[in-house]
């Protein structure tokens, strides 16, 4: 178990809330739409901070502009990797941003055991750090 | 005496002329886009016209000296005279209220003037000799246009606010920091503590404070190795990116590349600097920086010595458009709420200059010119000094969300410990941040909307309680010109 006062992993914008619910997350992909960015579901099993690419569930909804439509699609990728970590994310296309503007966790896995930490001593004091994964020990979609 | 701009063998007799007649002084100049404006408030001396007193600045900032030389015509010489093009006098000021007249004055300078990607050479023109110079009684620096074919000569931003959240995986919402508290005085060992629980506990950055560099309580390498074992430590414990501004600044700029590097070698994401380490460290400061993928934050240590009084000295607004131009990324540019200067409507024209690509003109936030940012990166403003928790709606409000907002005192000094105290900012955050995208009148309701979060959450409920009562309500000294009353600080 995480010990971290969510005792879970805190990536996205609302991590420290309860779970969303189906309602809460709608008014997300409201506020999204109404700004003009593409929602995209994306799933894993590798959760390292700087793991940037996690699988798509499919491309960056462009052209959907209905809020229970993309609700299915998120919905769909709970149901189809309900162990993995999943993260909606909204894309901004303007110039000057072409960028994530939201990203947010709606799935965790039921028990997440979080990272230990690897030191590797160098030379004089300097140690070298090393994330590391405890789910990741075990191959792919075997993890959680 | 002719008021007429003197021409010729009558401009160029040895003597003295006003300066209006010497050709600083042209209201018909129609100034180029490639101009560099700058604009003055001036108070002259008494018996000092206001046209004369502009022409003066335009040349002691430009060619002038005090007397005629006849080498000027051995150059193009009316080609590198900036001219003082237009004045107004300032309102509520002058006869019938209690401040002496003051004028704002445009003066526009060709760009040859000044050398390519150099905050150094613009500003010893600017501010150069000028604002010593006896005929004004006070001089500020209220804002300046820089033209698109000079920018592009800066590098901007090393890493800009695009880049910073997609390396910190952190999108959607201000982020959150504290400065470690006491400023001075703590062992390595003490101060990684301090660092360790506020990341711990929620927060995306610690902060080593201005005058934290080297002392003989904690040595700079003492501090880089117990602030690395802390942000590595929070970031496995939460599986978030963490970091902590490490304080580079030293004596020369030998000692910050070695404490940069040592930053660097250590993976820490981000260093920091003082402005008072001068306009061109912060520029090679900036180019390490970007060489190095390292986010660079500054902080603006010494500018209220000269950016505070209305009258003299140069607006920090100005500041802001230097260092973005010098390359910073994190600027500290006001709270609003806390306990530093900072007027709402002033605070909003920093942070627009700061993280536009084009501000418009807007005389209410102090913005006298249009100005386009020419892709240069946008920099995150730091909203630091006496927030807390409770206010929460109130800067989001004020600030939007590319910002980090430094609880200090408002992390390390909860009732509960520094986790508990970042656990609370950081839900606080969220919640917030989750009101304001469902459409919610947070501003209004953000007192209910914190009372509910903090039902499931301790931490926030003591911080809620502990400061309720905390506001700083003393009048701006730096405020809008353009707006019926001053606005009070909220």
């Amino acid at each position: 178990m995480m010990t971290n006062p969510s005792n879970r992993l805190t990536q996205g914008q609302f991590s420290f809330l309860p779970d969303l619910t189906d309602a809460q997350i709608t008014a997300q992909i409201k506020y999204a739409l109404k700004n003009g960015w593409a929602i995209g579901v994306e799933y894993t099993d590798d959760p390292h901070p700087r793991n940037v690419y996690w699988e798509m569930f499919g491309m960056p909804m462009f052209d959907l502009k209905d809020p229970a439509g993309i609700l299915m699609e998120i919905n769909n990728c709970r149901k189809t990797f309900p162990n993995h970590y999943v993260r909606v994310t909204a894309f901004d296309s303007t110039p000057g941003w072409e960028t994530p503007r939201m990203s947010y966790i709606v799935n965790r896995p039921k028990t997440e055991p979080g990272f230990g930490l690897v030191r590797q001593e160098g030379d004089g004091r300097r140690i070298h750090y090393t994330v590391h994964s405890y789910a990741t020990d075990k191959p792919e979609t075997e993890r959680y | 005496m002719a008021t007429h701009t003197m021409k010729g063998k009558e401009r160029y007799k040895s003597g003295v002329i006003p300066y209006k007649q010497m050709g600083y002084w042209e209201p018909d100049y129609k100034p180029k886009d490639t101009d560099v404006i700058a604009l003055f408030r001036i108070t002259p001396q008494p018996g000092v016209d206001a046209d004369e007193a502009a022409a003066a600045v335009a040349g002691e900032s430009s060619t002038a000296t005090w007397t005629v030389v006849w080498t000027d015509r051995l150059t193009a010489c009316e080609l590198y005279r900036a001219k003082a093009f237009h004045i107004d006098q300032v309102p509520n000021t002058g006869e019938g209220t209690k401040v002496e007249a003051q004028y704002f004055a445009y003066i526009a300078y060709d760009i040859d003037l000044f050398e390519p990607g150099s905050i150094a050479n613009l500003t010893a023109s600017i501010i150069g000799n000028v604002f010593g110079f006896k005929a004004v009684k006070a001089l500020r620096l209220e804002d300046m246009r820089i033209p698109v074919a000079y920018l592009k000569t800066f590098q901007g931003p090393a890493t800009g606010i695009v880049v910073e959240r997609e390396r910190l995986d952190k999108f959607g919402r201000p982020l959150l920091g504290a400065t470690t508290k006491p400023k001075l005085g703590l062992s390595g060992r003490n101060y990684g503590r301090v660092v360790y629980e506020a990341l711990k506990g929620g927060l995306d950055f610690v902060k080593d404070d201005e005058n934290i560099n080297s002392q003989p309580f904690m040595h700079w390498r003492d501090r880089f190795l117990y602030c690395m074992e802390a942000v590595n430590r929070a970031s496995a414990a939460s599986g978030e990116v963490k970091g902590h501004y490490l304080n580079v600044t030293a004596g020369t700029m030998e000692d910050m590349y070695e404490r940069a590097e040592f930053a660097k070698s250590l993976g820490s994401l981000i260093v920091m600097i003082d402005l008072v380490i001068g306009y061109t460290a912060i520029q090679s400061m900036a180019k390490w920086a970007r060489k190095n993928d390292m986010i660079l934050h500054l902080h603006r240590a010494g500018n209220s010595t000269y950016s505070r009084q209305k009258n003299h000295g140069m607006n920090f607004r100005v500041i802001c458009k230097w260092m973005r131009m010098a390359g910073v990324d994190h600027i500290h540019a006001g709270t609003v709420v806390g306990k530093l200067e900072g007027d709402p409507l002033m605070i909003k024209g920093f942070y627009d200059t700061l993280r536009d690509s084009r501000t418009p003109k807007s005389l209410e936030h102090g913005l006298f010119f249009e100005q386009d940012w020419a892709s240069l990166n946008r920099v995150m403003p730091v909203a630091s000094g006496g927030i807390h928790a409770g206010q929460m709606h109130q800067l989001i409000h004020y600030l939007g969300e590319d910002v980090v907002l430094q609880f200090g005192g408002g992390t390390i000094g909860h009732p509960m410990g520094i986790q508990a105290g970042a656990t609370a900012n950081r839900v606080a955050l969220e919640a917030m941040i989750l009101a304001r995208n469902e459409g919610r009148d947070y501003l209004k309701e953000g007192p209910e909307i914190l009372d509910a979060a903090a039902k499931g959450c301790s931490p926030l409920r003591a911080a809620l309680d502990t400061w309720k009562d905390i506001t700083f309500n003393y009048d701006s000294t730096d405020t809008a010109d353009f707006v019926p009353t001053a606005t009070p600080s909220v």
